[in-house]
């Protein structure tokens, strides 16, 4: 095997600078998106009438700007990093590499005007219209030619675990979009979906739910198994739980969609099927977080001074909360409680703030040092700060819409004595506003975070080359 | 499904538990080639990965789940055709009608109620039918003083009435006031009961534009419906409402002579009064052109078969309390 003699300078650092700017960017306006509609529920005057403000168009917008804007610009810095790292070799491709990122802005952008003018699929996490959805199929393939052609080039005899994770997350994300995506075109901003019925709810579902289960955990673990044993300075704990836990997750994932579409039009043997395969991905979905948390052991004390790793350990309690709330509400009986109720708002988010924005965050903060010529971020006090807001915030959130989703719940299907129903919709409304108002201020918490963690880079990208020194930690 | 993909789908789904269970089998044992707990002979950007074991725990719990899942599949359907041993269903499905909806019902009973929605509207029906065949005994008027049947009515309308008609049933923009004592298809007992039973569908109030001579002959009819209103002829523009008053022989037909609509022509035609100030569409100047150049097609739908006539009577009742308050 030939070793080659990679320095620092080679490695194509400048995709994953772009990336990790836009992804801090991003991570503020998605989430600002978020605090809008949350107050729009508790106050909905604060659409001001206007058709581009109302919480239909800014709902799909908080989604696609959370998930593809922040979510994935995080996944092409990390990725496009670890793998050069890992591979000990440059970013192959030549103008693919930029036209990735160029291209993936647009489609946010696109994304950015077009929901708020009201141009939907009507599909959930794919709302955007046929010609943003073939750019996004271009930029797509571009991606999975520039991280394999630069696996294949590759200086090393084996393929690191994070490059699994990335690469199924690839390739698998490839085939979802482009299947999901299929319509009729009738206008340049209109499409009928050539599936019928429910077999499009089927396909709508395969797809939203692997786009929690390839883009939302499969590439975020891969970001894990780099940032983890790096940060904290230690090997990874298993490299066979990696294997077992590796191929269990990706083959039963692709299963579990239609666990959202209980008691639905969808035949039973489907619904069986989707039930049993989320319930086995349990324990092979916690692999990932056994591996990552066991990491750390022989160096907890770290997390007493290092907030970058106190993001992604926690971050991975979420991620293990997360996947065994998933499994739990994928049961049929737990799901005609759960299901269409605030429950679900809160376990996504535990999902969303918990496992993916604070593994990336903690990743970006290792990453913006390194990129920007420093020894460490401009402040880690700040650092420390950012933690705690977005900590409390994820909390408040999570709690509030627990107890507001199971009180939902158990309103919907309370039973006067005469069998009719105790409550009426509006009842369960009033209800949860004390709970949105909840949510409300945790979501303002994690905005004020990501403010802060957009100052602090820009003072770090700011600051005089190797300014910032690396802090020696104290024993 | 054909058995094609009945055993497509069992070989996948089999396949993948299986594949999951040698997966784990494998692992378990120590294939790395370096001792447990030592780490492997590779290292990536300075990350090395240690050669630990499984946790037990973890992989016996992972081995429970697949065997409750191959269990699970074994009970339920979901090996495509195979519709597991305790033939259970969660509906009859690829049912089309009414008739097909009742059919099925017996069957399930016939069968030992194996279809879960079928079990529980049956089980729902026999512990709370004695309830409302109690009241439908009597009629909507009695019915209407009767304070226990007045709160489950209520407790109904909001749950199946209220989506359109609002929560204080004082109506929208298109979904009539209950209140008001104002009525398209007769306000007694029996109408009101026979409105929400069979529906209601408005198709008399088709589009008159091209008839009437397209936008100058609507604009005519609106000035003279807005003058048919005592409050409002003062502002209408008399020569405009005079060339209508010769159209608007088309429209007596339904809403009488003097606009005052079938209701007060004793015919339930649904064709509203013009010269109140109820509007179900609005009532200005422009809204009331747009009734009359585009037509409207108002529906209800009916309840018989979603809610059963005893519960329709409880709600007629209640209904019909609203503007006949004691």
């Amino acid at each position: 095997m030939s070793q080659s003699n990679l320095t620092e300078m080679d490695y194509n650092y400048k995709v994953v600078r772009q990336f990790t700017v836009m992804t801090v960017i991003w991570g503020i306006v998605g989430t600002l998106v978020g605090v809008i509609i949350a107050a729009q529920l508790i106050w909905p005057a604060l659409n001001f009438d206007t058709p581009w403000l109302t919480y239909s168009r800014l709902r799909p917008l908080h989604t696609n700007a959370v998930i593809f804007a922040f979510g994935t610009s995080a996944l092409f810095a990390t990725s496009y990093y670890v793998v050069q790292r890992t591979c000990k070799a440059t970013l192959f491709g030549g103008k693919l590499i930029p036209f990735t990122f160029w291209g993936w802005q647009a489609v946010i952008v696109l994304a950015a005007i077009t929901l708020p003018m009201g141009l939907n699929s009507s599909k959930e996490y794919a709302e955007l219209e046929w010609p943003i959805d073939i750019l996004i199929a271009l930029v797509w393939v571009s991606y999975a030619i520039v991280f394999f052609g630069t696996l294949i080039k590759r200086n090393t005899s084996h393929i690191y675990v994070a490059n699994w994770f990335f690469g199924g997350f690839i390739l698998t994300v490839a085939v979802l979009h482009i299947g999901n995506s299929m319509v009729i075109p009738l206008t340049w901003t209109k499409s009928y979906s050539i599936y019928p019925g429910a077999i499009d709810a089927m396909m709508q579902w395969w797809y939203g739910h692997n786009a929690v289960g390839f883009l939302l955990t499969a590439g975020f673990l891969g970001m894990m198994y780099y940032f983890v044993p790096k940060q904290a300075e230690r090997p990874v704990y298993s490299y066979r739980l990696s294997i077992v836990h590796f191929w269990a997750l990706v083959s039963l994932y692709i299963w579990a969609g239609p666990h959202h579409l209980h008691y639905t039009a969808l035949p039973d043997w489907t619904q069986s099927v989707g039930m049993v395969m989320s319930i086995v991905l349990f324990l092979p979905s916690w692999g990932g977080m056994i591996n990552g948390i066991m990491t750390l052991s022989g160096a907890w004390h770290k997390l007493r001074h290092d907030p970058i790793l106190r993001f992604l350990i926690v971050s991975l309690s979420f991620y293990g909360m997360s996947t065994f709330e998933g499994p739990m509400m994928a049961i049929k009986s737990v799901n005609a409680l759960s299901h269409y109720t605030d429950w679900t708002v809160g376990h996504v988010h535990s999902g969303a703030l918990g496992w993916v924005a604070m593994v990336s965050i903690g990743a970006m903060y290792h990453l913006i040092p390194i990129l920007f010529n420093q020894g460490r971020m401009y402040s880690t006090k700040l650092i420390n700060v950012h933690f705690w807001l977005h900590t409390t915030g994820i909390v408040l959130y999570i709690v509030a819409m627990w107890i507001s989703g199971v009180m939902q719940g158990l309103m919907w299907r309370a039973v006067n004595t005469d069998g009719t129903l105790t409550y009426s919709f509006v009842e369960s409304l009033q209800a949860s506003y004390p709970f949105y108002f909840i949510r409300f201020v945790g979501g303002v918490l994690v905005v004020a975070g990501f403010l802060l963690m957009a100052y602090n880079m820009f003072k770090t990208i700011g600051a005089k080359d190797n300014s910032l020194e690396k802090l020696e930690q104290a024993a | 499904m054909s058995s094609f993909w009945s055993i497509w789908i069992s070989v996948l789904t089999l396949g993948t538990l299986v594949g999951c269970w040698l997966l784990l089998r494998m692992c378990l044992k120590n294939f790395a080639g370096v001792a447990e707990g030592e780490p492997m002979d590779h290292e990536f950007d300075g990350i090395q990965e240690l050669n630990n074991p499984l946790p037990k725990w973890w992989s016996t719990f992972f081995l429970v789940t697949i065997i409750w899942g191959f269990g699970y599949l074994a009970l339920y359907p979901g090996l495509g055709n195979f519709e597991g041993l305790l033939k259970w269903k969660s509906s009859n499905q690829g049912i089309t009608s009414i008739a097909e909806s009742e059919a099925s019902v017996t069957a399930a009973k016939e069968a030992g109620m194996l279809v879960q929605y079928d079990r529980e509207i049956s089980q729902a029906s026999e512990k709370y039918g004695p309830i409302f065949a109690a009241f439908a005994k009597q009629d909507v008027e009695t019915l209407s003083t009767n304070e226990d049947a007045l709160k489950i009515g209520q407790r109904l309308f909001l749950q199946n009435c209220s989506q359109c008609h609002g929560s204080d049933a004082k109506g929208t923009t298109g979904f009539p006031n209950l209140t008001d004592n104002d009525w398209l298809y007769g306000g007694d007992g029996a109408a009101i009961e026979t409105s929400i039973l069979d529906g209601r569908k408005a198709n008399g109030m088709i589009a008159w534009e091209t008839m009437l001579g397209g936008d100058e002959g609507v604009k005519e009819v609106a000035a003279y419906v807005l003058s048919l209103n005592p409050d409002r002829a003062a502002k209408v523009d008399s020569a405009l409402a005079a060339k209508g008053e010769a159209k608007f022989a088309m429209c007596a037909a339904c809403h009488g002579a003097d606009g005052t609509g079938s209701t007060a022509m004793g015919i339930p035609l649904g064709a509203p009064n013009l010269t109140d100030n109820v509007w179900l569409y609005g009532g200005s100047e422009r809204r009331v052109q747009e009734s009359i150049a585009n037509g409207r097609a108002g529906v209800m739908p009916a309840w018989k078969h979603i809610l059963g006539e005893d519960k329709v009577r409880v709600i007629s009742a209640y209904v019909y309390s609203l503007s006949n308050q004691k």
